[in-house]
């Protein structure tokens, strides 16, 4: 950590001389890798709705947390979190209600358990901010996290990749070929389930939807092949975060919003560069 | 145009090279059935499919031929037996090794997937998104260029014709050789010219491997025209023949309205007079 400090000290700008920019930078460049990955095949597998449900429901996680008194919520939350993406997944096989439905009807249970849980002790405001989420505000420990995270998805992107890959494309194709469908679409939304828990409370509930969808939905526009895809995903990903983040410090603005609008920025650029 | 092609050369020459084989090999569904919630889908669906032979399920809509496709390759549980008997050997009854062509696939036309990613996404495990090695880009090619897709390589799956995509799929699903081929509705949204290629090349496949392939089809003229055998199938199976025998079955011409549509009872056979349902002309697109 120190040595990162003081790297990004050497730099030639005011913005890097503050240990909070640092940390911001060194977890934005952590979690828009991270993000860009899951969400090429979040869009893939029209699963954008799922994200945000379950980035909804983390806050009845910290109400559970808070009744179990734990002292950090992320355990519950993630625990729940996982809890939802198989309980969504269990649903779908036995359930001839569409994902939608399902996702939705369990998005809506999971908030309301929450808000009633919260309120009941009063702390609602208190936890809200959860959601929002503050990237300045993120110490070492946490972004120690995030740096497994990553790596986490890394190899499970290079061990389980084509599998996730061909059964989003067509489910039938790939049990024919051997593939445990239903244990791939599971892995994959605990996967994005336990990744939207741990970073929600610096990166927030906005920047992680966006993250998810926009530099994967600009990378798709440019992009032809399969390897393009990925790589110039993440390579935007990182870009717009770099830039939102050194954008927000000069113009005082909440940082995850100049993220995303940076973000949006070039997807609309993408869309005249269209293959 | 003239019809079915490649069919009366292709049962020569296979009856010729049965008749040298004391026991050709064969795919055997022993009293399959499938239940979906309370409803039973399947029951005692009995079948041999031998190696070489092209059958063709017939049957109406809801009549579970979808769903006898999804047991044969695994996605759904079914009761009863399904084994491969190998010509050779005592080895122990065992699964048969499919190859699958789904119906049309429903693909984002933006998806940047290539044939060449498809192909390495399902053969191997080297994650796509790394690129490809030039012995996988070589194999692909080599395996494309039997359904005379060896230029489809580097296009994307969304810019294919209808008829393109399935000849992908099929180059796909026969490598590794099956044991049994699952064609699915293969002609939904295809043209004449993409269905006669697509028949033309398999034909010419099925020789060359002693390929035991099963059609599921609504289309009873395209599976009377190509199939050596009918299976008309309605949660069992119905009636089970020569497309000649079978086309005379009163429950057959009942269902199908043969009757009423005038249809003399004799093979239709014609590819000729089926309905062009393509969504793009094959050749039009890129």
């Amino acid at each position: 950590m120190n040595l990162w400090h003081c790297l990004i000290d050497v730099l030639p700008f005011q913005w890097a001389h503050y240990a909070f920019m640092q940390n911001a930078l060194l977890a934005i460049l952590l979690v828009t890798p991270l993000f860009a990955l899951l969400g090429c095949l979040v869009i893939n597998n029209q699963m954008a709705f799922f994200s945000d449900a379950i980035g909804h429901a983390s806050l009845t996680g910290i109400a559970i947390g808070v009744l179990l008194s734990l002292a950090d919520p992320t355990w519950s939350m993630l625990g729940f979190a996982l809890f939802l993406a198989v309980a969504i997944s269990v649903l779908r096989r036995y359930s001839a209600a569409s994902t939608d439905t399902l996702i939705g009807l369990v998005m809506a249970f999971a908030m309301a358990l929450g808000v009633v849980l919260l309120s009941r002790g009063g702390g609602f405001a208190k936890y809200s901010r959860f959601l929002i989420g503050d990237i300045l505000t993120i110490t070492p420990r946490e972004i120690v996290r995030l740096a497994v995270a990553l790596v986490v998805v890394v190899v499970i992107w290079c061990w389980a990749f084509n599998r996730f890959l061909i059964t989003f494309l067509n489910r039938s194709l790939a049990r024919s070929r051997g593939v445990h469908v239903w244990a791939v679409e599971t892995g994959f939304a605990a996967i994005v389930a336990a990744v939207v828990a741990i970073s929600i409370p610096w990166v927030g509930l906005l920047v992680i939807n966006s993250l998810l969808i926009i530099p994967a939905a600009t990378a798709r526009n440019v992009a032809r092949t399969t390897a393009q895809y990925v790589i110039l995903a993440v390579v935007f990903s990182c870009a717009t975060g770099v830039l939102g983040l050194v954008g927000s410090f000069y113009w005082g603005t909440a940082t995850g919003g100049t993220i995303v609008l940076a973000a949006m920025a070039l997807y609309v650029v993408s869309l005249f560069f269209r293959r | 145009m003239t019809e079915e092609p490649t069919r009366t050369p292709d049962k020569v020459q296979h009856a010729a090279r049965h008749s040298t084989d004391a026991r050709p090999c064969c795919t055997r569904l022993v009293g399959l059935g499938v239940q979906l919630g309370t409803t039973t889908v399947l029951e005692n669906v009995n079948l041999h499919i031998h190696c070489g032979e092209f059958t063709a399920i017939i049957g109406p809509n809801g009549a579970g031929k979808t769903t006898l496709l999804r047991a044969l390759i695994g996605e759904v549980r079914h009761t009863g037996q399904l084994v491969f008997v190998p010509s050779t050997g005592t080895s122990e009854p065992r699964r048969p090794r499919v190859g699958y062509v789904p119906q049309r696939m429903e693909i984002d036309k933006t998806t940047p997937l290539t044939v060449l990613d498809l192909f390495a996404g399902v053969q191997t495990r080297r994650p796509v998104w790394l690129g490809h090695t030039r012995r996988m880009r070589d194999a692909a090619g080599m395996t494309l260029e039997r359904v005379r897709g060896a230029d489809l390589l580097d296009k994307r799956i969304g810019q294919l014709s209808c008829g393109q995509l399935q000849r992908v799929l099929l180059a796909l699903a026969l490598s590794p050789v099956p044991e049994l081929l699952l064609l699915d509705e293969p002609l939904a949204g295809m043209d004449h010219r993409g269905t006669l290629l697509f028949y033309q090349i398999v034909s010419e496949l099925r020789l060359e491997m002693d390929l035991s392939i099963l059609l599921v089809s609504h289309d009873l003229a395209a599976a009377a025209g190509v199939a050596d055998r009918l299976v008309f199938l309605n949660r069992t199976i119905l009636a089970d023949g020569l497309p000649t025998q079978v086309l005379q079955s009163p429950l057959v011409r009942d269902t199908f309205g043969l009757d009423l549509a005038g249809i003399p009872p004799m093979p239709t056979a014609s590819l000729s007079s089926m309905p062009a349902r393509c969504c793009v002309p094959e050749g039009k697109t890129q």
